[in-house]
């Protein structure tokens, strides 16, 4: 059960959560090596592709496009999908979404679903509402299934179980299957999971899903994954829900031809992955009778009004941006406090789910530039992640302590003189900090300069004292560099 | 050629041996220092931190400070980075056209002191001496936004006497984010574990680096855990040379437990 | 629900400015497209490509000539003791040979997965990423009766095969708006310990025939 809930809205600041994450070898352990394995497959197919960047340089484009003129292709993608015997709806928020499916489901008269993996519909809290109003919901993604049984929360885009290893999904299997002389190979677990679940694929009348993309000119729909699920959930059943964010739709079936290229190495290391279901609304004697989409605003277009941000919206969740992230790594996800975790997390999440709740996220960052180099549509997460930053100092008080000193600092910045009197001050304010190193015989000098053997600090007080906590500082030297410019 | 330093506000305060360093090599080399004395600041930390207003007239500083330059040389990969990446957008913000003009015309001829070397000079031997044990770190700003590639590591080859080892995992960020550092202490902490680790599994005396951002970070470390290790800039290597017998010793790495020479 | 419908591309509009049908086409037009498109392999090294692809997915691969189908589809079959083998209408008759045949006549669930394994062609084949196509066509059927079984057999023409995917995409262009489904080696997950488990749901075992 994760001791960290995943509502933005109730989270604890990252600071706070990754404290807790940081103290757990076992899930940093498994984090570190689900990650190498994914950089490593996706590095050795990336080095493969010999016009990589120039698919990722259209990936940025088609995705960029899209959004510049998304009125256009919702309204083709409404045509062309209606047209084809599909049922549309609109969504402005997160409780309109989890209204219309609710009604979708009684209007059937379903009293449970069958799910594929599907982020908004943990954005939206999905299951819960559809529980509350009678409906079980059954994740069928493996990583999800998990997750469901036990009691727990996704901590990655594409791998959500990641922070679990085998002999802790075998512990949940045994409990919620009712298997107690279930093997511990993971293939053991696969194959109990397959049982488990396929009397549910041939029974279950009404699947919900997502969509990986939503494509304009055919008014088809477009999901990628692994394992099978997908394609039981949304050919089965009679009725078939997706849920989709309003910025996946793409112009034209061709683009797939660089979605599909980039997302497979991205997300997975691999050149395709193993399924791939493009249909276009209903289709006689083949899938579901009904088939709806809800199309899902829920702040994305507050995102998109922001010029900076709007970037953003260009992700096609395929997570290459968590596996290369260097924070990500130490904390794994549930520290960000939200479906959405990693560099895309700490972008979107205060985009989209409030900046007052979750403020810490633009910081949880050192904008090494890892996730942009890896992104396959360029978003620029350290830029966003800048202009976020703005954005929360924006809204901070004139007293916050952070904003005076940095005001401070700044106005010394400002002058020269004050800049070199704040130097002389600064050294004047460590020096009771400084514990002084006895000086060695035989030492060679500077070049030109005094000896100056600065001491060390161990300890700093407020705001420093982050630092001191695992760092020494080292202790100003007695002339700056102008100081001995000026006299040579 | 007549080069002006840009110190940086943490090298000129904490690490005035890197700006003396850099002096000596490229006097040695045959150009000449000047030092604009009303520098400051090129905003990184407000810009970086999300305090944009105040990073503005920084900008504006550095622009009035340096444009008469012929070059300008800055031993920090992540002040380069700042302005290369930022300061035409904030020169926007700002919105007068004269100054966009200014900043344009000037941010050609700013360079980093490894690329000032590699690729403006085209040098990759200084004539340095440093017979030690040498591993390099390369930080994000220099690996990603100014793309410095194997320069500095063509530079520490052709020193002297120096063997030079690689370190594993080369482009992971060492967490030091400038006040990332500070404000998610914990977690930079354990970026900074990782890292120590792998300068202390190459078995190196000294780790190089072109940012003393990072290397003050690091060192915080390597001297917390006494490991008596020392980081440098690649400068301070590069001023050293046979003929005067003498290696470049930066203040730091002096810290009881060895002499250098 | 029109009222969300009207405020949702409201909030767009309003959000980057409206835009037209006419600027979004010309727009489109100018994005960038230098990736690859064709590959440089010839016909029989696209061939191999495709064998060596869905060898690494430990898929059965046979390179057949047309006329030896049949018995190879009989020899396989046999030999996994297979009795009872799904076909959708429209399949050649001549590769029916090796067991009992049932042609797909809207079964449901369970009587789907009362059969042993399926025979299908294919629409296209990508040797890049070890891709097959399969659309709801004579000869392919719908998409549940390649998802039950267990057993998955297809048989592909070689002049069906393209090497990479950009050429795929332009093979359906003409029949893009049918029910499509690309295959990629049988179904996996990582989701354990990053292991790659083959086999979760949909068919566990395959065999391809690439036939000239």
């Amino acid at each position: 059960m994760s001791r960290i809930p995943l509502d933005p809205r109730t989270a604890p600041s990252f600071q706070t959560a990754a404290k807790v994450s940081l103290q757990d070898a076992q899930l940093r352990k498994n984090v570190k090596h689900a990650t190498e394995v994914i950089q490593a497959k996706r590095k050795k197919l990336v080095d493969e592709k010999k016009d990589w960047q120039e698919l990722r340089e259209a990936g940025r484009q088609i995705r960029a496009h899209s959004l510049a003129h998304l009125e256009i292709y919702l309204e083709e993608f409404e045509r062309n999908f209606t047209r084809a015997g599909g049922v549309l709806h609109w969504a402005r928020d997160a409780k309109e979404a989890q209204e219309i499916v609710v009604r979708l489901t009684k209007e059937i008269g379903a009293d449970e679903v069958i799910k594929i993996k599907s982020m908004t519909t943990e954005e939206i809290q999905l299951n819960r509402a559809l529980e509350a109003a009678g409906v079980k919901a059954y994740e069928t993604d493996l990583a999800e299934l998990i997750i469901q049984l036990g009691e727990d929360q996704p901590s990655h885009i594409v791998v959500p179980a990641l922070h679990k290893n085998r002999a802790q999904i075998r512990e949940i299997f045994m409990r919620e299957m009712d298997l107690p002389d279930l093997g511990d190979t993971p293939q053991d677990l696969a194959d109990a999971a397959r049982t488990f679940l396929r009397e549910k694929f041939l029974r279950v009348k009404t699947g919900v899903s997502g969509a990986n993309f939503l494509i304009a000119e055919t008014g088809g729909i477009c999901i990628v994954e692994s394992e099978g699920n997908g394609r039981m959930c949304l050919t089965m059943p009679e009725t078939l829900i997706a849920v989709v964010g309003i910025e996946k739709v793409i112009p034209r079936f061709q683009d797939l031809e660089v979605m599909l290229q980039i997302l497979a190495r991205s997300a997975t290391g691999e050149r395709m992955n193993p399924y791939n279901s493009i249909w276009t609304g209903v289709h006689e004697g083949d899938g579901p009778k009904a088939m709806h989409v809800v199309l899902l605003d829920n702040a994305r277009t507050d995102v998109l009004a922001d010029g900076e941000g709007r970037q953003t919206l260009q992700c096609i969740r395929c997570a290459a941006c968590l596996n290369a992230c260097p924070v990500y790594r130490q904390t794994g996800g549930h520290a960000y406090g939200s479906v959405y975790a990693g560099p895309i997390g700490a972008i979107l999440t205060p985009q989209m789910m409030g900046m007052e709740h979750a403020q810490s996220l633009p910081y949880a960052s050192s904008l090494c530039g890892a996730c942009y180099e890896v992104c396959p549509v360029k978003i620029n997460i350290p830029e966003v992640l800048i202009h976020l930053r703005h954005k929360v100092v924006e809204r901070s008080g004139w007293w916050a302590p952070e904003k005076v000193a940095m005001k401070a600092v700044a106005a010394v910045f400002r002058s020269e003189k004050r800049f070199r009197a704040a130097q002389r001050l600064g050294r004047m304010a460590e020096a009771p900090l400084v514990k002084k190193e006895k000086q060695v015989e035989g030492l060679v000098q500077l070049k030109g300069s005094e000896t100056t053997t600065p001491g060390w600090i161990g300890w700093l007080p407020g705001l420093m004292g982050g630092w001191t906590d695992t760092r020494d500082l080292q202790a100003m030297p007695k002339e700056t560099f102008r100081d001995w410019w000026e006299k040579r | 050629m007549k080069v002006a330093l840009f110190i940086t506000c943490y090298n000129d305060t904490l690490f005035p041996a890197t700006g003396k360093a850099v002096v000596e090599v490229l006097e040695r080399l045959g150009h000449t220092v000047e030092f604009p004395v009303g520098q400051t600041c090129c905003g990184q930390m407000h810009w970086n931190t999300g305090y944009q207003d105040e990073a503005l007239p920084l900008l504006e500083r550095f622009v009035t400070q340096f444009e008469h330059c012929e070059a300008v040389v800055i031993p920090s990969s992540s002040c380069v980075a700042m302005m290369r990446d930022h300061y035409v957008l904030m020169a926007e913000k700002i919105g007068d056209p004269q100054l966009m003009e200014r900043v344009k015309t000037l941010l050609p001829r700013v360079w980093e002191f490894s690329e000032f070397l590699t690729k403006k000079l085209g040098l990759t031997d200084v004539g340095a001496y440093y017979p030690h044990r040498v591993t390099y770190h390369a930080s994000c700003h220099g690996l990603r936004s100014l793309h410095l590639g194997d320069g500095p590591m063509l530079l520490l080859r052709s020193v002297k006497g120096i063997d030079l080892v690689e370190i594993a995992n080369l482009d992971r960020c060492c967490g030091f984010g400038g006040t990332f550092a500070v404000k998610n202490a914990d977690v930079s902490s354990a970026m900074l574990a990782e890292k120590t680790l792998a300068i202390l599994d190459t078995g190196a005396e000294t780790c190089a680096g072109a940012d003393n951002s990072c290397l003050m970070h690091i060192q915080g470390a390597l001297h917390r855990q006494r490991t008596g290790v020392a980081t440098m800039h690649l400068a301070e290597i590069l001023a050293g040379t046979e003929e005067t017998h003498q290696c470049f010793v930066h203040p730091k790495a002096i810290d009881g437990t060895g002499v250098r020479v | 629900m029109s009222e969300a419908r009207g405020a949702i591309l409201d909030r767009i509009r309003a959000a980057k400015g409206a835009s037209s049908t006419a600027s979004a086409a010309e727009t489109y037009a100018q994005i960038s497209r230098t990736y690859l498109h064709g590959g440089d392999r010839d016909r029989e090294g696209i061939v191999d490509l495709m064998e060596e692809r869905l060898r690494e997915y430990d898929a059965g691969v046979f390179r057949v000539a047309h006329d030896e189908a049949g018995a190879i589809v009989a020899r396989l079959l046999q030999a996994r003791g297979l009795s009872r083998v799904l076909v959708p209408a429209g399949l050649p008759t001549e590769w029916m040979r090796g067991c009992e045949f049932v042609v797909d006549a809207a079964f449901n669930a369970g009587e789907l997965d009362s059969f042993d394994g399926v025979l299908t062609t294919a629409t296209v084949g990508i040797a890049e990423t070890g891709t097959i196509v399969l659309q709801n066509a004579p000869g392919q059927g719908r998409r549940a009766i390649t998802l039950v079984p267990d057993y998955q057999m297809c048989v592909l023409r070689v002049d069906d095969l393209v090497e990479t995917v950009v050429e795929a995409m332009g093979r359906l262009e003409k029949t893009k708006e049918l029910a499509t489904t690309f295959f990629s080696g049988p179904s996996a997950t990582a989701d354990i310990e990053m292991t790659r488990i083959k086999g979760v749901h949909g068919p566990r075992f395959v065999d391809v025939l690439l036939v000239s």
